[in-house]
């Protein structure tokens, strides 16, 4: 009887299974356009070259989600284009966005790594308190300490000083790195997977802290350092209102480009007609760090991973 | 009562240590060398004494810096250091600033800002001249000791080498805490300090917007009393704005987690194909920069956007829908629906790619002794699988809910805290943090931002300390490795 019974048992298993399959090809379809239709309406916007009857260009949003004609004009104008008196905005703001950018991402990496390996690997006194402080301190919304920051900044020239415009930018990547080190947990987490024997043995053949530092927990800390690294030079594009803020309304030739990208839309610059060339903006920024995510995309699964246990 | 008896116990040795402090600071003053006992006076001079002469030089030019600093007092735009930064830390003597007829000339306005911040530093910096007090009069009798079992006191070479292994952890560290204590320490204690002062720009003309006051504890009392310039609001938006940021907070967290695995299991699903690219997608939308994301969501909702014109053409409705409450007539419940439904746009692909590690990781004999007991696929997704991911992603959920109670992008981004409240800085969909940002930035009343920003801190460090400390991940965080 089982025997009987069992070839029929197994086609409809098997049917069952096809069925679910389907179902969850139709659901992941369905998500995946639903997630992909604000990007793609924003690379739409960026290529939109359409006219009123008047000859006039339509730079607003549009009640229409597909542009009628495409063309390159929203970038043209984007990269020549004069915006809030200063020539050539757009590439300024790139260039940076993107100095903040290398500069942070070398000296966060080396902060955070440093932290990271102490707390894991080495015994001393304030270890414990320094850790319970870095986590107490992590809890104060970043936005108290962001105007004080300012002011802080303000006061030693490293932001609005009338002399020295192009010192903001210092002031910016000080502000960004600063505080890196005390975001040590998940690298921590990542060093705490290294063997102690490991270290246990160098030690025992006379090598330093140091040493077992360079040779031995770098080369085996490549995942972490890329992740590290991604998320702080990706860090700078990301934010925009922590350089609102710190860099402040004045002498817009040193804004990052998201402070710049934002004041299209919003604030005493804001101009409906803007919409096309701040879609023709996103886009450029996003090629970049998007790109960067997708090659390295490996590491970033692995610190998400890593931090989702370590919290 | 054993919980009571630890306590004890825990005061007794803490008092116990301090007096075992006080000791060893008069032992080592009577036992020291003649090096030593003058080092309480004069740092590195026991470092002399044992001819360790630039660790000695490097500590005497310290004190001899903090010194000058101390008496000398630089000042910044007007505003001293040292000991008269410590004479105004009281904001009494300021001067208002302005056109003085007696001489003819313009003078300028104290600054009570950096009045306060220079204070604080000029504090930190006689902390660290005790540290260096202690640490040379330490390494001075060090060196006593070594002498006395017939050891040599260390070369300065030998203490630059220490640097790089016995205290390798000194070396790495430093970096790391000055740059916090200045740019994070620092402005966060000068910002609590704003909430005890009346620095308020509502308050103030235009001529002298840095001249303040203490007030004691007044900012706080206006959450109940609505005295004061933004009382008023302070006293009826504030248990409005904490009752929605919980709402949000527990609604954000749970629909992005749940999502998260939902999508997770999805995606994972045996014999499906094109994993790499489902994930892609999902990794794209959180690679893409959120004030580009949430801004294109914005307007594609926006009145004139081509949702609502979609929905006008299909005579679904007569007249735009206010989706994120850009007016102030628009609906406050649909807008904070819409909020929560699109930060699970933003939210859910990064659960998911947390959890898809974890889900590959649950050891396959439980799912096989499972099949063979008989458990349908349901009974294992409750009885297997989610208890094995909430488990082991609970540190995970806590950062995250407090991460979402000041979660400012989201709100800031999609709905400017609207639909705004006639007379009020906070509208409709505000959270703490998005209101603090508001209060602080956009009025200038720093005292009442500073007193939303100590409230916000008080709600998730009761939150993570009493979860987390109970939490595996901590109490066994040095054993697991």
């Amino acid at each position: 009887m089982s025997n009987l019974l069992r070839p029929k048992k197994f086609k409809s298993q098997a049917r069952n299974r096809r069925i679910s399959l389907g179902i969850t090809y139709a659901v992941l379809v369905l998500m995946s356009i639903i997630w992909l239709i604000p990007l793609l309406w924003i690379i739409l916007s960026a290529f939109r070259c359409d006219y009123q009857a008047d000859g006039t260009f339509i730079g607003t949003v549009t009640s229409y989600f597909f542009p009628h004609h495409f063309g390159l004009k929203n970038f043209a104008d984007l990269f020549s284009g004069t915006y809030y008196a200063v020539p050539n905005a757009f590439p300024r703001w790139m260039l940076n966005t993107l100095i903040i950018a290398v500069i942070d991402c070398v000296i966060s990496t080396f902060l955070v790594l440093s932290v990271a390996y102490c707390m894991s690997k080495l015994r001393f006194k304030l270890r414990k308190p320094f850790m319970n402080a870095s986590m107490i301190i992590g809890l104060f919304p970043g936005f108290m300490s962001m105007i004080a920051i300012y002011f802080l900044l303000k006061s030693i020239g490293l932001t609005g000083n009338p002399d020295h415009p192009e010192y903001s930018i210092i002031g910016l990547i000080l502000a960004y790195s600063a505080g890196a080190g005390l975001g040590f947990q998940i690298a921590k987490g990542f060093f705490d997977v290294i063997p102690n024997a490991l270290v246990e043995s160098a030690k025992l053949d006379g090598c330093t802290n140091f040493k077992i530092f360079i040779r031995i927990i770098l080369p085996l800390a490549k995942p972490i350092i890329i992740y590290q690294a991604l998320m702080s030079f990706t860090g700078p594009w990301m934010d925009f209102i922590f350089a609102k803020v710190i860099i402040g309304p004045a002498n817009p030739e040193y804004w990052t480009v998201s402070v710049g990208l934002y004041s299209m839309l919003f604030g005493t610059y804001a101009d409906v007609n803007l919409f096309t060339q701040f879609a023709a903006g996103c886009v450029i920024v996003a090629i970049p760090i998007v790109t960067l995510f997708m090659f390295l995309q490996k590491y970033y699964v692995e610190g998400v991973t890593a931090g989702a246990v370590k919290g | 009562m054993a919980k009571k008896d630890k306590r004890k116990a825990d005061r007794a040795g803490f008092f116990q240590k301090i007096r075992n402090g006080f000791s060893y600071f008069v032992k080592r003053f009577r036992d020291g060398s003649v090096g030593t006992k003058l080092s309480h006076l004069i740092f590195g001079a026991g470092n002399f004494y044992h001819k360790q002469y630039i660790k000695g030089a490097i500590f005497l030019l310290l004190q001899v810096a903090i010194i000058l600093f101390m008496v000398l007092c630089p000042s910044i735009n007007g505003t001293p250091y040292g000991y008269k930064a410590l004479l105004n830390l009281p904001l009494k003597n300021v001067t208002k600033g302005g056109f003085d007829p007696a001489t003819g000339a313009m003078t300028a306005s104290s600054n009570c800002q950096l009045m306060i911040l220079f204070g604080f530093v000029t504090i930190a910096v006689i902390f660290i001249y005790f540290i260096l007090w202690h640490k040379s009069i330490e390494s001075s009798y060090k060196a006593d000791m070594d002498k006395k079992i017939g050891l040599k006191p260390t070369t300065f070479k030998e203490d630059v080498k220490a640097l790089f292994d016995q205290k390798f952890h000194i070396t790495m560290l430093t970096p790391t805490c000055i740059a916090a204590l200045v740019f994070t320490v620092l402005p966060t204690i000068f910002m609590i300090s704003l909430a005890f002062t009346t620095y308020n720009q509502q308050d103030m003309n235009e001529a002298n917007t840095n001249l303040f006051a203490w007030n004691g504890i007044q900012n706080f009392r206006a959450v109940f009393t609505g005295e004061g310039s933004l009382g008023f609001e302070i006293k009826n938006r504030f248990l409005p704005v904490l009752g929605w940021t919980f709402i949000w907070a527990i609604f954000a967290t749970f629909t992005c987690y749940f999502g998260g695995i939902i999508l997770a299991l999805l995606i994972n699903k045996k014999g499906l194909k094109g994993k790499k690219i489902f994930r892609t997608v999902f990794i794209m939308t959180i690679a893409i920069p959120q004030f580009i994301s949430l801004l294109a969501v914005r307007n594609l909702f926006g009145e004139y956007g081509p949702l609502n014109s979609l929905l006008m053409n299909l005579g679904w409705t007569s007249q735009p829908i206010g989706f994120l409450g850009q007016k102030p007539t628009d609906s406050e419940l649909l807008a904070k629906i819409m909020v929560i439904i699109i930060n699970m746009w933003v939210g859910i692909p990064y659960t998911m790619l947390m959890t898809s590690g974890i889900l590959m990781n649950i050891p396959a004999d439980l799912y096989e002794a499972a099949r063979v007991d008989g458990a349908s696929t349901t009974k294992m997704f409750f009885k297997i699988t989610l208890p094995y991911v909430i488990f082991i992603t609970t540190p995970y959920l806590i950062s995250s809910f407090v991460g979402n109670i000041n979660s400012f992008n989201t709100i800031f981004l999609l709905t400017g805290g609207g639909p705004a409240y006639q007379g009020y800085q906070a509208g409709g969909t505000d959270l703490l943090v998005t209101w603090l940002y508001k209060v602080t930035i956009d009025q200038g009343s720093y005292n009442t931002g500073a007193v939303i920003g100590i409230f916000t801190f008080v709600i998730t460090a009761t939150i993570t300390l009493v979860t987390y400390r109970r939490s595996k991940a901590y109490n066994e965080e040095d054993t697991f490795q």
